[in-house]
């Protein structure tokens, strides 16, 4: 096999980044080309929906890396602001506008794009918030004291008003579904999220859809929802989940999931064309840990795992193992920390305790996730048992026998 | 090695603790426990994998 001398990474996000440097870490000193549809350095998303919402401080969204670092130290070719338009695999040509860039590996770590409400477009006030630049709208508005709905529940829709309702300033969320997050955490946690919205004085309204933003001299200045209540607002936020940026490939051959259209990948992140691989949110792959499920995750952990990984795997395929991991994510809300390990998807799902909250969820025999709310003492040793296969029982025992958390006083 | 924690950058996630529970230890109150500054060598793939896996990068290996 020719050695590899041209290593591109599509996407200037975290699993881009990690792939860089991981390559570099590996020894590779071939060109590194990194290719960003945004004109900024890869920065950190989290603190975006949290931190950065904070009134008085100084918002901050420092680079993970200076440029100088990743030109010199790293010794990689930037090519930001220039998101990529398709990829030509049979010549192994990543197309970017009328930019070409040859590569013998493909890294495509493109994410996903955050959706938005149909017919917003060019509204002023109405936003979605997965860049540094919808995070810097979004402060700005509430700094000025902006009413605001959030259309969605989810854990950004969440945070978001978390960080209004922290101000005083007041907060309608809208969700669609009866009870929030049942997704992604199942209905009885969902429920307990829920009431720590209306513990801090969000005005949750449950089961209610937008039927019309309501625009007046380019801005948005309320929402009419579906029971035709009107909502006064200056702002409106969509955490309405995200759409896989794979739009740009299309015509490029590689297999597509038929549901959301982001890559197939297998459990090595190779996806179907050769030199190709996927890392991070754009990426399904089976994760032999939960019996080979596919799965596609939008959580930092996995970015940042399936980075490496993917560039690993890119530079020596003999080398390449399956990519099992446990999931892990975190949402900070209203001064209370929420944590998830593992998997939603159970057969059965048992509290072990409402205040502050444990649950255990089950598949089969086995323990697949916890959650916890202000438990940050517990969750990673829950997440061992996970990652373990541990036995229900053994899991249960466990859990029951953790000593006791007093909730924090934390509420506003 | 010797580990430097920047206590400020933590807000006790506990990535290194599922990476290096021998090492860190994420407290009930949300505070990083570092239970062995000076961790012998044996635990060094664990303490790095610890340190990459911090997502405030809170953690750094002084060697010496």
């Amino acid at each position: 096999m020719d050695p590899v001398r041209d290593l591109v990474v599509v996407g200037a996000s975290l699993a881009g980044l990690r792939a860089v440097e991981a390559a570099r870490r590996k020894g590779y000193d071939g060109r590194i080309t990194l290719v960003g549809a945004e004109p900024h350095l890869p920065y950190d998303r989290p603190p975006l929906s949290k931190a950065f919402l904070d009134e008085g401080t100084t918002p901050e969204a420092p680079p993970f890396r200076s440029e100088e670092h990743l030109r010199e130290e790293l010794g990689v070719d930037l090519l930001l602001g220039t998101p990529a338009t398709g990829l030509d695999a049979s010549d192994r040509v990543l197309e970017a506008g009328d930019r070409e860039v040859r590569y013998d590996r493909l890294i495509v770590a493109t994410g996903a794009a955050a959706r938005t409400l149909p017919g917003t477009e060019g509204v002023a006030g109405v936003h979605a918030l997965r860049t540094l630049d919808d995070a810097v709208a979004i402060r700005t508005a509430l700094d000025a004291g902006a009413r605001t709905v959030v259309v969605g529940a989810g854990f950004i829709g969440s945070e978001v008003a978390s960080g209004a309702r922290k101000r005083g300033l007041p907060v309608t969320i809208v969700e669609s579904l009866d009870v929030p997050l049942t997704r992604s955490v199942g209905p009885d946690a969902g429920r307990v999220c829920a009431e720590l919205h209306r513990a801090n004085g969000a005005d949750l309204r449950l089961g209610r859809g937008v039927r019309e933003l309501l625009v007046a001299d380019g801005r948005a200045v309320g929402v009419l929802l579906d029971d035709g209540t009107r909502v006064d607002a200056d702002l409106v936020v969509a955490g309405i989940g995200v759409v896989p940026s794979t739009g740009w490939l299309r015509d490029s051959g590689i297999a597509l999931h038929e549901r959301d259209g982001a890559l197939l990948c297998d459990a090595t992140l190779a996806t179907s064309l050769p030199g190709v691989y996927g890392a991070g949110d754009v990426a399904y792959w089976p994760n032999p840990l939960f019996d080979d499920q596919l799965m596609r995750l939008e959580h930092w952990t996995n970015a940042a795992e399936h980075g490496a990984a993917a560039a690993a795997h890119a530079l020596d395929p003999a080398a390449a193992v399956p990519v099992a991991s446990v999931p892990y994510f975190w949402s900070d809300w209203y001064g209370h920390r929420i944590q998830f390990v593992g998997v939603p998807q159970a057969d059965e799902v048992v509290v072990l305790a409402e205040e502050p909250y444990l649950a255990l969820y089950r598949r089969g025999e086995r323990v697949v996730g916890a959650l916890t709310v202000d438990r940050p003492t517990q969750i990673m040793k829950l997440r061992k048992l996970v990652s373990q296969r541990a036995s229900w029982t053994e899991a249960r025992e466990f859990a029951e026998g953790l000593p006791a958390v007093r909730a924090p006083q934390r509420t506003r | 090695m010797r580990l430097a924690i920047d206590y400020d950058k933590c807000t006790g996630l506990g990535l290194c603790e599922a990476e290096a529970p021998d090492v860190f230890e994420v407290q009930a109150d949300g505070t990083l426990l570092c239970l062995d500054e000076n961790p012998a060598e044996t635990l060094r793939a664990e303490v790095e994998a610890a340190c990459a896996s911090c997502p405030t990068e809170a953690l750094r290996i002084i060697e010496g």
